[in-house]
Formats: structure tokens, sequence, C-alpha cells
């Protein structure tokens, strides 16, 4: 199965990477999910929680405060002003 | 002790000290420098990643959005000096504010009015004694600058920039900056922030297409999110480039000091050696002489 390939970075600092089955965001609309295989898109991040499920492990759930993510061939790049691991994070760090 | 021989010691021992002054600031410069480069490294990632989602996003839609489209006139430029807090840099904050003047009077020359925002201390300083009037300063923390500051800068030139020219509003804006290329290297800048450039390049086999992104919620309001953020990013960017040349240029500044604080000393060293020695022969001369006359009477 094909994988999400996620990438989390800060204003000054890179904050996660690695493989993921799923991601859950929340945009100014309303909460978006995306799974591999999803079409491209651009979209504005609310204040909130993100959710990853990552390959391997636990499901690590990262605050922001605003910014954007974009998706595109099962890249997923998400763009936050102010990014913060909640838990577990270690799994994926590099 | 001979007057002459005093006045070198004094010399030597207050170059010294000097020395040790430069050394240390040498040594720290030399610390942060690496610091200061991991930032840049470090801020890279986020930098990217807007870049790329701006460029993509203007290579498909015909963007109508205030912040790329080109004013019809433009009768006043916002001019953002990035200088540093301290001195002992050589000629770090000169030649960047140099490279602000030669600005300043090409676009004069083009018959625009010019707003300027200054960075640091040193840029404050050289508009006070002039009396020459700027818009805002920010000040502390150049050769360590944090996200907030750039936040509040890019915020306060947005705002200017929305504003209309009757009501004091700007019509581009510039920055200047030095440009961090190696330790040796730093290039003082000038880069246009807005409007942004749209360039229109051919594609070739080895470009990467970029992706037929959809937006959520809309493109305006995307838009409206995304371009501010490249602004922060473009100055946080320019902000560490700059902290990192300071630093260089203080290090390279600093190493050249203390180089020349050793070759004093060695030089003063030498002449009170002399200075002690030609005493020394003197009084030996007029003990000889005076045991002479002794002898001789």
């Amino acid at each position: 199965m094909a994988e999400l390939e996620v990438e989390i970075v800060a204003a000054d600092h890179f904050v996660w990477s690695g493989a993921a089955t799923m991601v859950k965001g929340r945009t100014t609309d309303g909460e978006i999910g995306i799974l591999p295989g999803h079409s491209p898109v651009l979209a504005v991040l609310a204040e909130g929680e993100l959710a990853i499920e990552p390959v391997s492990g636990s499901r690590i759930s990262v605050q922001v405060d605003g910014g954007f993510f974009s998706v595109d061939s099962n890249r997923v790049v998400i763009v936050a002003d102010n990014a913060k691991v909640a838990d577990s994070a270690s799994a994926g760090t590099r | 002790m001979g007057a002459q021989l005093r006045v070198y010691r004094q010399k030597i021992n207050s170059t010294k000290s000097m020395g040790k002054l430069f050394k240390a600031m040498e040594l720290i410069a030399t610390s942060r420098i690496s610091k200061a480069r991991s930032r840049v490294a470090a801020s890279l990632p986020y930098a990217n990643a807007i870049t790329r989602a701006v460029s993509a996003v203007a290579s498909q839609t015909e963007i109508d959005h205030p912040l790329t489209t080109e004013p019809e006139q433009v009768r006043r430029a916002a001019v953002l000096i990035m200088s540093s807090d301290r001195g002992l840099a050589g000629a770090y904050s000169t030649s960047v504010i140099k490279q602000a003047e030669q600005l300043h009077e090409l676009l004069r020359s083009e018959g625009k009015e010019v707003k300027a925002y200054l960075v640091g201390n040193k840029a404050e300083q050289y508009y006070q004694f002039r009396d020459r009037p700027f818009e805002r300063s920010w000040l502390g923390n150049t050769d360590a600058p944090v996200f907030e500051t750039a936040r509040e800068i890019g915020a306060t030139l947005l705002e200017d920039f929305a504003t209309a020219y009757e009501e004091n509003g700007v019509d581009e804006i510039h920055i200047v900056y030095t440009r961090f290329q190696s330790m040796v290297v730093q290039e003082p800048t000038v880069i246009r922030l807005l409007p942004l450039e749209v360039v229109d390049e051919e594609a070739d086999a080895g470009s990467e297409l970029l992706p037929l992104y959809e937006f959520e919620p809309e493109t305006e309001q995307v838009l409206d999110a995304l371009l501010p953020r490249y602004i922060e990013s473009r100055i946080f960017a320019a902000m560490l480039q700059a902290a990192a040349s300071e630093l260089a240029a203080r290090q390279k500044a600093m190493k050249s000091a203390s180089d020349n604080a050793d070759d004093l000393v060695d030089k003063y060293t030498r002449l009170s050696n002399t200075a002690r020695q030609a005493e020394i022969t003197q009084e030996l001369s007029e003990i000889v002489a005076g045991a002479d006359s002794l002898n001789a009477s």
C-alpha cells in the first residue's frame, strides 16, 4: 500500500518527517483527512491539532497555530507558524 | 627607570589588554557563526516549502492579488536596511549602508520617494546623525534574530504596502542586507520584496512539474494566508543571512585586530629593549667615565 511522505516544518526549525498512512488536519473550513492517493491540495490550516498516523508506531498529534499545507503525489508538506509535537514523536524524528 | 622605557611598557600593557579583548571577541564570533549558519540551514525547509507553494500557485492561476499586481505607477518605495547593533565588525555596517545609499539614489533618479525602515543600531545612528527621517527602526538581536521580529517587520511593511499612496503608503518594498556567501565573502545585496516578481520560465525536461492544486477553502483566502508568510520568511531569511554575515565580518575584523595587537606588542617590546639597553650603556659609560676621572686625579 502506498504511503504518505509527511514533512512538518516550522518557521525557524524542522519539526518532523516520516512515512504515514493518514494525516488529519483542520482547515479554516473544517477537518480534512488525507489518505495516500489524495489529489493535490493547498489548504490553509486553522489553529488546532493535527493527527498523523505513522506507518510504525502510535499516532502523533501536533499542535499548530496557523499555517498551510500542501499535498501532491503522496507528499504532504505542513508549513506551520509554530508547531509542537505533543507526544510519542521520537519514533519518526530525524 | 627611564621615561622612555616607562612609556613603552605602558604601551605594551595597554596593547596586550586590548589584544586579549579582541581575541575574546574573535572567539565569541567564531563560536556563534556555526550556530548562525545552522539557523540559516534550519530555516531553509520552511522557505523552500513556501517558495514551492507560491510558485505553484503563481504558475497555474492568473493571479490577481494586490500583492502580486504591479502598480501602474510607483511613486514611493520602502527600503528596509539591515545593519548591525554593535560595531567592531569592520566595514560590515558601512558597506550595507553604502549599498542602501546607492539604491536610494537610483530610486530617487526614477522619481520615487523613499521611506526608510531600519534594522540595527548602526543604521539608526547613521540616519539620526544626518538628521534624516526614517519610518521605523528595530533594534536588538541583530546577531541572533528571532522570528517574531521578522513577523513584526513583515506586518509593518505589508500594512504600509496596503495603504494608498495618498495616505502615505508605499508602492514597492526593497530589502538591503548582507548575503552570507562564505566565511570570507559577504556581499551587500538588494532584493525587491514586493510586488512579487512572477517569472515566466520555459519548462525543460529537467524542471519539475508543479502540481495542479485544489484550493481549500478558496484561492483568494489561500493567497491571503500564503503571501504574508512568504514575505515573513523572506525577511527572516535575510535577517539570518545578515546575522551570519555580521558575525563573520566581526570575526575577520577581530582577527586582524588581534594580529595587529600582537605585531604592536612585538614592536614595542623591541623598542623598549633598545631603550633599556641604551640606558644601561649610558649608565656604564657614566660609571667608566667617573672611574676614569677618579683615577686621573
